[in-house]
């Protein structure tokens, strides 16, 4: 009887340590699918990228008089400076305001209050980015026309991306301090130390590397942004002169030429491509950096 | 049972024996009464030297504390002697360190803790809904179980609510922070890395850091909550070496489940105890009365360890 019951328990062991190979072999397979198809991105756009860097070089890019693609001029830098200007405008703007809204959430506001900001923000962070174009075509767009025209602005687009990315930067920002140990607001609080001076002094360097963290996945979301800065930056090639001006970034670049360009056009899109995914990963890198601090 | 201000020490009440001691100088031990008297003097001679001036700092009247409904303790009535240490006892959750909460109003953090009574420190009525309780808190500082010192760096620890509190100027920051290290024993361990994490410290050196921390504000009191007991038997007794320096220039309450502890550093004793369905103060009196006369039985076969 106890024989048979241990051999019924060795063989529910057996099959269940098989079990476990099972799911870590499927959890292989699928961890290699994914840095696979990363590596096949890469791979491709490099693939892709090569022939008008075999023919220009890379140096085209920068010093060429303009960016004319039928006529062999590939200047990238007005649109790399546009996606530069709308990504660290949104971000300059975004990240104190996330930030902010989240001490509000945490040590301000009365908990319903905070319940609703919070349901709030992540529903603006879930909708389509279609969506955030269409509201700054329509209002965004005629409202900053009034005031300078033509509306279609690199003003705009700080405005459509600070809204998007800033419930990136306020939910991480919310989680990182809901993650400090309650004994160091115990502790400041016993000090006799302000709710401000405590948030400062205190919060803010408990939290900084999440803080971090949230700045540079907010800024990835930004450079990435296609969509709602296509339908509001109006799409000039130039070096927007002032906040009114017209401009188009890198990532509205490819969507808008894609379609029809190609031979060397179409490389030099790719170029740009690759442009983005260098900022990427440096960003991913510095990261990982700041986190292991 | 109620304890007042006159109740700090059974048989010789201090109040009683100052004056006894002005009769004694001015009757030019012409009393009758003298020989006995100064026997008296003799036992309480400690605490006469520990009390110039046996006055009280906080007194609480008929303090309670609920949690929504349910009380952690009830009716503590209850004198802390100036410049003295006051050790509290008893078994976990009797409501010691609730009743802590109360004299710094760090319950004030609790939005569910509603408090009856009335606590005095001095002449302040310290649960005056319309009192500053961040000056209140710079007068009684609190230490905790778990040190806590902040993620910044050792002398940040000391100097930030000092900066918070308006000393904003650096050389006298310095010297604040340099007295208070070296009066916890820490200046020589940690002069040459001030500038490191206070993470980076050891237990029993956080402790003393978070101690030097509250002391930099120059408190009246401090609450101390079980400081030693998260500590190494050396950590904790360096600790307690450092409590009892306090004495006199501080007024010290603290928690403690170390019994020999207690009868150690403790000029006066309270234990608290749960009954009826709350915490309730059962006897306070001298270390050496609540140790060797106790007047509770319960008090007696918890300091012999039969209960709790
Ligand atoms: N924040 C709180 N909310 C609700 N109830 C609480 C809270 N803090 C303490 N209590 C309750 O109040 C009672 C007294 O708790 P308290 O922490 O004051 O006891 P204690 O004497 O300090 O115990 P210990 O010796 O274990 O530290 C306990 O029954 C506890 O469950
Ligand atoms: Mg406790």
């Amino acid at each position: 009887m106890t024989l048979w019951k241990l051999k019924i328990s060795s063989l529910f062991n057996r099959l269940q340590s098989q079990a476990d190979l099972l799911l870590i072999s499927i959890l292989r397979i699928l961890a290699t699918i994914t840095g696979a198809i990363v590596l096949f991105i890469v791979f491709f756009l490099i693939l892709e990228a090569i022939p008008v860097l075999q023919d220009e070089g890379i140096v085209p890019f920068f010093t060429d008089s303009s960016w004319n693609p039928a006529e062999g001029l590939y200047n990238l830098t007005p649109m790399l400076l546009g996606t530069l200007f709308v990504t660290l405008g949104s971000v300059l703007i975004a990240t104190p305001l996330g930030i902010l809204s989240a001490v509000f959430c945490q040590y301000y506001a009365p908990a319903k209050i905070a319940y609703f900001y919070r349901r709030l923000i992540e529903l603006l962070a879930g909708i389509p980015s279609v969506v955030y174009g269409f509201w700054g075509l329509v209002v965004l767009v005629p409202l900053i026309n009034s005031i300078n025209p033509p509306g279609t602005s690199l003003l705009a687009g700080i405005i459509i991306l600070t809204i998007m990315i800033l419930p990136t930067i306020a939910l991480i920002a919310d989680a990182s301090f809901a993650k400090i140990p309650e004994e160091y607001l115990i502790g400041a609080a016993s000090l006799g130390l302000s709710q401000w001076g405590t948030i400062v002094g205190v919060v803010f360097p408990a939290a900084k590397s999440g803080l971090f963290t949230g700045v540079i996945l907010e800024t990835g979301r930004a450079i990435g942004e296609t969509m709602a800065v296509l339908m509001v930056c109006g799409n000039v090639v130039q070096i927007p002169r002032s906040i009114f001006d017209p401009m188009r970034a890198l990532t509205a670049n490819i969507a808008l030429e894609m379609a029809y360009a190609l031979g060397n056009h179409r490389s030099a899109l790719f170029v740009s491509g690759l442009g983005l995914m260098g900022m990427i990963i440096i960003l991913v890198v510095a990261s990982e950096i700041i986190n292991e601090q | 049972m109620t304890l007042s201000k006159g109740d700090f020490d059974d048989p010789g009440d201090l109040d009683q024996i100052f004056l006894d001691l002005v009769e004694i100088e001015n009757n030019q031990m012409s009393n009758p009464q003298t020989t006995n008297n100064k026997q008296q003097i003799t036992n309480n001679q400690q605490q006469i030297t520990n009390n110039k001036q046996p006055t009280t700092k906080i007194q609480t009247e008929k303090l309670s504390l609920y949690y929504r409904a349910k009380p952690a303790f009830e009716d503590v009535t209850m004198s802390i002697a100036t410049g003295c240490i006051t050790a509290l006892v008893g078994p976990s959750g009797c409501g010691k360190s609730s009743f802590l909460s109360c004299l710094n109003r760090l319950k004030d953090l609790m939005p569910h803790a509603r408090v009856e009574g009335s606590i005095k420190l001095g002449d302040l009525e310290v649960l005056d809904p319309k009192l500053d309780v961040i000056a209140l808190r710079r007068r009684v500082g609190m230490i905790f179980q778990k040190p806590n010192p902040f993620p910044l760096s050792i002398w940040k620890n000391i100097a930030f609510p000092l900066r918070e509190h308006g000393i904003k100027n650096r050389e006298e920051i310095d010297s604040i922070v340099e007295t208070t290290l070296q009066d916890v024993g820490l200046w020589d361990e940690v002069k040459d890395r001030l500038k490191d994490s206070a993470l980076a410290l050891s237990g029993g050196q956080q402790q003393r850091l978070c101690i030097a921390r509250a002391l930099a504000l120059q408190p009246e009191a401090l609450l101390m909550d079980e400081p030693c007991s998260a500590l190494d038997p050396i950590s904790s007794s360096i600790v307690e070496d450092l409590i009892l320096s306090l004495r006199e220039k501080y007024t010290v309450l603290i928690v403690t489940h170390n019994l020999a502890q207690a009868k150690r550093i403790a000029d006066y004793v309270a234990l608290f105890w749960f009954q009826s369905g709350s915490g309730k103060l059962i006897e306070f009196g001298s270390g050496k009365q609540v140790f060797e006369s106790p007047q509770h039985s319960l008090t007696e076969a918890y300091i012999n360890g039969i209960r709790g």
